[in-house]
């Protein structure tokens, strides 16, 4: 099963949730910057005469898509890199994926997103042996 | 007396020209970097069209509605459409030691940037057919006839003994009461007081703000016509003004939150426009009253406006309109002759009379120009409209005027 996480985050998070999910081997990630706010609202601003209410924060939305058995371990990391205990740490979402397709070898499904060095291979111990995990 | 070029003066006149000319597109970025992103295009081209059309307007008949010769002290005759006689002579009246060309290229570059600052007014949602067909009414029936009026040989605001330095009501209150009324016409915007609408592009405003100060140099010093003393004290009291208001405004904003960029820009502005009409006839120390007290004006003129839900979008009535005529009235009570031997004394220096003179001419400058305005505004809204569709506003003006944006 093919799982895709996105992760709302602080900007100035972004770094210690990419060096934290390299760190346990899933590198390939993509984000977009977003604007939203949740529970917090929002800051206030100073314009040229007073101040103003501004609800949509900037944030980082992280992409990753995986296979379920190593859901937890990517959102553990996440949580611990993301965190710091204020209002706006940010959200989670969790999806299931229909496929993958790889656009250079056409590869599809799980053996789309492997490569040597990656959180399987890591898992099973060698660098080369990734067949051995499927 | 033969009035004879003088070569320093002529140089000087040439270089401030240049100046003021620089405040145009200064302004732009000044107004550009406070709409939202989808109009930044829209919002500079509506003060860099000015640069063409009063280019072409003021050497056509601009000029001669202005300076030519006085009909009842109410407007320029006609003895001087297409420039014709103003060239490379100097003029008796008006330039005794430049060339009279190059008095007309000068206040050619005050009649282009006062509309451009009644831009501030509507942009975002002025049709521009629309504000070009206005633009060309303000400029011949508003802006041309006030300019004879306070600085035509024989305008009767001028015969009064109106001390008006370098356009506290020709430019500035012309601008921010002309502004006003235009607002009042036109209406909001679509979703204004529902949604904070945000400058798209901060430094844009303050690299405008610093041109606009560099320009000013120009615009003050230069209405001295020469290379003099005169001249150097009005750039000093337009710096001094300046750099009061700029640090008030940034006080009056860390009160309210904290010393805002935008803020201390605009309030430097704020002292700019202020100054202007006292910066030839006052001291470089009573100017530093001038900022300081045009600062909480212009501040509290824009709580007001906004707490009445009043979208005059970027504040030209409380920047120029207010600021400048606490300048006018300044005037009257600071001017003193040591300074400036042309000009008068002020109540501060034992003439009451010249004080009642410039509220005179700030109250003629309100009424007529906002009056106007009105007028002409209502007329244009009722028979071609002066805003875009509601889907037009809702895409932007850059896309829907212009057919561009500014970033891809």
């Amino acid at each position: 099963m093919l799982k895709k996480i996105e992760a709302i985050i602080r900007e100035d998070k972004v770094t210690d949730v990419k060096d934290a999910l390299a760190e346990i081997g899933i590198v390939g990630l993509n984000m977009f910057e977003v604007r939203g706010h949740g529970r917090q609202g929002g800051i206030q601003l100073v314009g040229r005469a007073g101040t103003y209410q501004v609800n949509m924060l900037p944030k980082i939305q992280i992409n990753i898509v995986l296979s379920d058995r190593n859901l937890e371990d990517a959102i553990e990391a996440i949580l611990k890199s993301a965190y710091t205990g204020e209002p706006g740490d940010g959200i989670i979402f969790v999806y299931p994926v229909e496929e993958v397709i790889r656009v250079r070898t056409r590869e599809r499904g799980q053996g789309a997103m492997m490569y040597p060095g990656d959180i399987d291979t890591k898992k099973a111990g060698s660098k080369d042996d990734i067949k051995s995990v499927l | 007396m033969v009035n004879q070029i003088n070569t320093g003066d002529t140089a000087w006149i040439l270089v401030c020209c240049s100046l003021v000319l620089l405040m145009t597109p200064a302004l732009a970025l000044f107004y550009g970097g406070m709409v939202r992103r989808k109009n930044v295009l829209s919002t500079l081209t509506l003060s860099y069209i000015f640069m063409a059309l009063i280019g072409v307007q003021w050497v056509l008949y601009g000029y001669s509605l202005a300076f030519g010769a006085d009909i009842s002290g109410l407007v320029g005759g006609l003895n001087y459409l297409g420039l014709t006689g103003v060239g490379a002579l100097p003029n008796a009246d008006y330039s005794k030691t430049i060339p009279h060309g190059l008095f007309a290229a000068f206040q050619m570059m005050f009649a282009v940037i006062t509309p451009a600052l009644i831009t501030g007014a509507f942009v975002e949602r002025v049709k521009f057919k629309s504000f070009l067909l206005f633009s060309l009414l303000w400029s011949t029936l508003v802006y041309d006839p006030l300019c004879h009026w306070v600085w035509g040989q024989g305008g009767w605001l001028k015969q009064m003994g109106v001390l008006d330095f370098a356009g506290g009501t020709v430019v500035h209150i012309a601008a921010g009461f002309s502004a006003l009324a235009f607002a009042l016409v036109i209406g909001p915007r679509k979703g204004f007081g529902k949604s904070p609408m945000e400058p798209s592009n901060i430094p844009l405003t303050v690299l405008g703000a610093g041109l606009l100060w560099v320009g000013w140099f120009g615009f003050n010093a230069g209405s001295a016509l020469a290379a003099n003393g005169v001249a150097v004290n009005a750039l000093l009291t337009t710096n001094t003004s300046a750099a009061t208001a700029g640090l008030v405004w940034m006080l009056l904003s860390w009160l309210d939150g904290r010393p805002s960029t935008l803020g201390i820009a605009t309030g430097m502005v704020v002292g700019l426009a202020a100054v202007t009409p006292a910066s030839g006839y006052i001291t470089p120390l009573a100017s530093m009253l001038v900022g300081a007290v045009a600062a909480p004006l212009s501040y509290y003129t824009m709580r007001f406006r906004d707490r009445r839900k009043l979208d005059e979008s970027l504040d030209v009535w409380a920047c120029h309109g207010i600021a400048s005529s606490w300048g006018m009235l300044a005037t009257g009570l600071f001017a003193t002759v040591a300074v400036n031997s042309d000009g008068a004394n002020g109540l501060f220096f034992g003439n009451p009379g010249q004080l009642g003179i410039q509220l005179i001419a700030v109250i003629v400058t309100i009424v007529f120009c906002f009056g106007a305005t009105y007028v002409i505004a209502k007329l244009l809204n009722w028979s071609i409209g002066l805003r875009v569709t509601a889907v037009e506003e809702e895409v932007g003006l850059d896309i829907s005027s212009h057919g561009e944006r500014s970033y891809s």
